[in-house]
């Protein structure tokens, strides 16, 4: 089995503020737009080297989410910055017809999302984002899994003509992503390979997916391992062939079971598939305040949990 | 004096398009269409610097969004007879697989539309937006808005309000339609909302008020007046008195025409009372 090791952990918002500054230095076109987060959002190298292309609107993201769909208008590619929570609920008919109905090529990144914000609890800890986004149409979505890919990320969206929501979080997680590799939206990356049981998994949750996979193999079971950095559009294909193997799948992700990426995957499995599935996920239910691993711990959003989910789902085979 | 009458005639086409488009689907905004006439054909026809053909980034001229988009009638009416499609696509308005949906979207590709609006107040911050893309691209021309004003009840305005004196934008002219008419009454029935060019003020911005918003030649004025006021480090507000319903005398004064469309009887009698001019589409 292939195994995964790291040598050092960064936070994902890191890899975002390093990919803006990049796209900084090598995309005249990019601006960025903030509400009163900078620090948070680690946007201050960009804001350092491009002063003129950064808007700093205050605590107002409604007129954030407009001022971007505006900022188009004249061939801008605005990367607008603050928390998931902020990002998405806030202001969700602002993206609805400013952005999605209006097809404006806005790169909402979303910092600060889920359980792992920690402490300052539910009401910051948007666990609804995911479907949120993902019903919107034409909407991409990703949930990056560790700082390179999130770096990488950042930088392609750029490339992509349409309106993005990129989501990832505040704690430092394990940088197992090559430096090197190249992101591709809507493509799965395949992480281990295995035979027993198809664990698909997102963000911060990725990581957890290998930890998991490595338990799985002292107990005989071969795990084949799915990071979907895309949610939105769906790697249907890399899906379908996993679980044309193995026959059964557990989806992780930091998001509310409803709206999340488990649903999407449910649906790609009753229409081609049906296929057994248990869903590591929170369970229709709010946040509350403690540390990240805590949190994930109390939730069941980590690597005993995804062990536990496949353990069942293969009897269900 | 600046010789009107072709705008003059311009409106009163533009009138009967309104009446007769909201009258053939039953359902539009004809009130605050019907007030907007006047302003918007000036707009078009005499106060913008507009490039020939239509292009998403608008490089190189004015821009106009409007916010209140339900007053798509006239919008509709006024940009296709400035050129932007052809004005017999007028007939087409609201009905299935239109370009010209209930409001206004960029989503079925029609020219001269650069946001989708309807869910109201969300206009003022695209613009700006689209006013400091202009500043990114040295780009002199300038971005003008229309609003309800209904519509600034919502909170959104207040915050673009906030942003555009604070950040100095200074090549908008955001014009607020002052018809003291919204769905559920008179504005200060449903939520008075005090002296609108007090609180303009107070956020920062530059005031003109045009107190006859349904005469051309105070709109040619006053709109000259806000033009020579930008570039000078504050945004413009124009507040744009205007008699909702105005030129069909059974519509004016009134909210009850702000969604409602005319019968067959109150069409002909409309329409009379605008003989057609530059040819009905």
């Amino acid at each position: 089995m292939k195994t995964y090791t790291y040598t050092e952990k960064k936070d994902t918002r890191s890899g975002f503020g390093a990919g803006l500054a990049e796209l900084g230095r090598t995309n005249p076109n990019v601006v960025a737009l903030c509400a009163d987060l900078i620090g948070s959002l680690k946007m201050e190298k960009f804001i350092e080297e491009n002063p003129e292309r950064f808007f700093q609107i205050g605590i107002a993201e409604a007129n954030m989410m407009g001022i971007a769909a505006g900022l188009t208008i004249g061939g801008k590619i605005p990367f607008t910055g603050t928390f998931a929570n902020f990002s998405t609920g806030r202001v969700y008919d602002q993206i609805r017809q400013s952005i999605a109905y209006s097809d404006k090529n806005v790169k909402i990144c979303a910092s600060h999302a889920g359980l792992t914000l920690g402490e300052d609890g539910a009401t910051h800890q948007i666990l609804e984002d995911i479907g949120l986004m993902k019903m919107l149409p034409g909407m991409t979505v990703i949930n990056t899994c560790d700082y390179n890919q999130t770096k990488a990320a950042t930088i392609a969206i750029a490339d992509h003509h349409g309106p993005v929501y990129l989501r990832f979080g505040r704690p430092v997680v394990p940088i197992f992503t090559p430096e090197d590799q190249k992101f591709e939206i809507g493509k799965a990356v395949m992480l281990t390979e295995g035979t027993d049981v198809t664990i698909v998994a997102t963000g911060h949750l990725v990581w957890e997916a290998l930890e998991a996979s490595k338990v799985l193999f002292e107990k005989g079971i071969s795990a084949e391992v799915i990071n979907i950095h895309t949610i939105k559009p769906l790697d249907e294909e890399a899906i379908l062939k996993s679980v044309a193997k193995t026959g059964c799948v557990v989806t992780a992700e930091e998001h509310n079971y409803l709206g999340g990426l488990g649903e999407s995957v449910a649906r790609v499995l009753a229409l081609n598939n049906p296929t057994p599935q248990e869903f590591v996920a929170t369970n229709d239910t709010f946040g509350e305040s403690g540390t990240p691993a805590q949190l994930m711990d109390k939730y069941g959003l980590n690597s005993a949990a995804i062990v536990e989910k496949s353990l069942s789902v293969i009897k269900r085979k | 004096m600046l010789n009107t009458k072709h705008l003059e005639d311009l409106t009163i086409q533009v009138r009967r398009d309104i009446l007769r488009m909201v009258h053939k689907v039953n359902s539009g905004h004809p009130g605050g269409s019907l007030g907007c006439t006047e302003f918007l054909v000036s707009l078009y026809n005499e106060i913008m610097e507009r490039k020939e053909g239509f292009d998403m980034d608008g490089i190189g001229e004015d821009l106009f969004f409007l916010s209140n988009g339900h007053i798509s009638p006239v919008f509709y009416s006024v940009t296709s007879r400035a050129g932007y499609f052809p004005v017999e696509e007028l007939n087409t308005f609201r009905l299935l697989n239109s370009r010209l949906q209930g409001h206004p979207t960029t989503h079925e590709g029609l020219p001269g539309v650069r946001i989708a609006s309807g869910s109201l107040g969300q206009g003022m911050s695209v613009a700006l937006g689209a006013a400091q893309a202009k500043k990114l691209n040295r780009d002199k021309h300038l971005v003008y808005t229309l609003h309800g004003d209904g519509e600034l009840q919502e909170g959104q305005n207040w915050e673009a309000i906030m942003y555009a004196a604070a950040k100095k934008v200074d090549n908008i002219i955001c014009t607020v339609d002052l018809n003291g008419q919204q769905i559920d009454g008179s504005t200060d029935e449903v939520l008075p909302m005090g002296s609108i060019k007090a609180k303009f003020e107070a956020f920062g911005w530059v005031v003109i008020e045009i107190e006859q918003g349904n005469n051309i030649e105070a709109i040619l004025k006053g709109m000259a007046e806000a033009k020579s006021h930008t570039g000078k480090g504050k945004p413009v507000c124009v507040l744009l008195k205007t008699i909702m319903g105005h030129g069909v005398d059974f519509m004016m004064y009134t909210h009850a025409w702000h969604g409602k469309a005319p019968n067959d009887e109150q069409l002909a009698k409309g329409l009379a009372q605008n003989p057609e001019t530059l040819g009905d589409y």
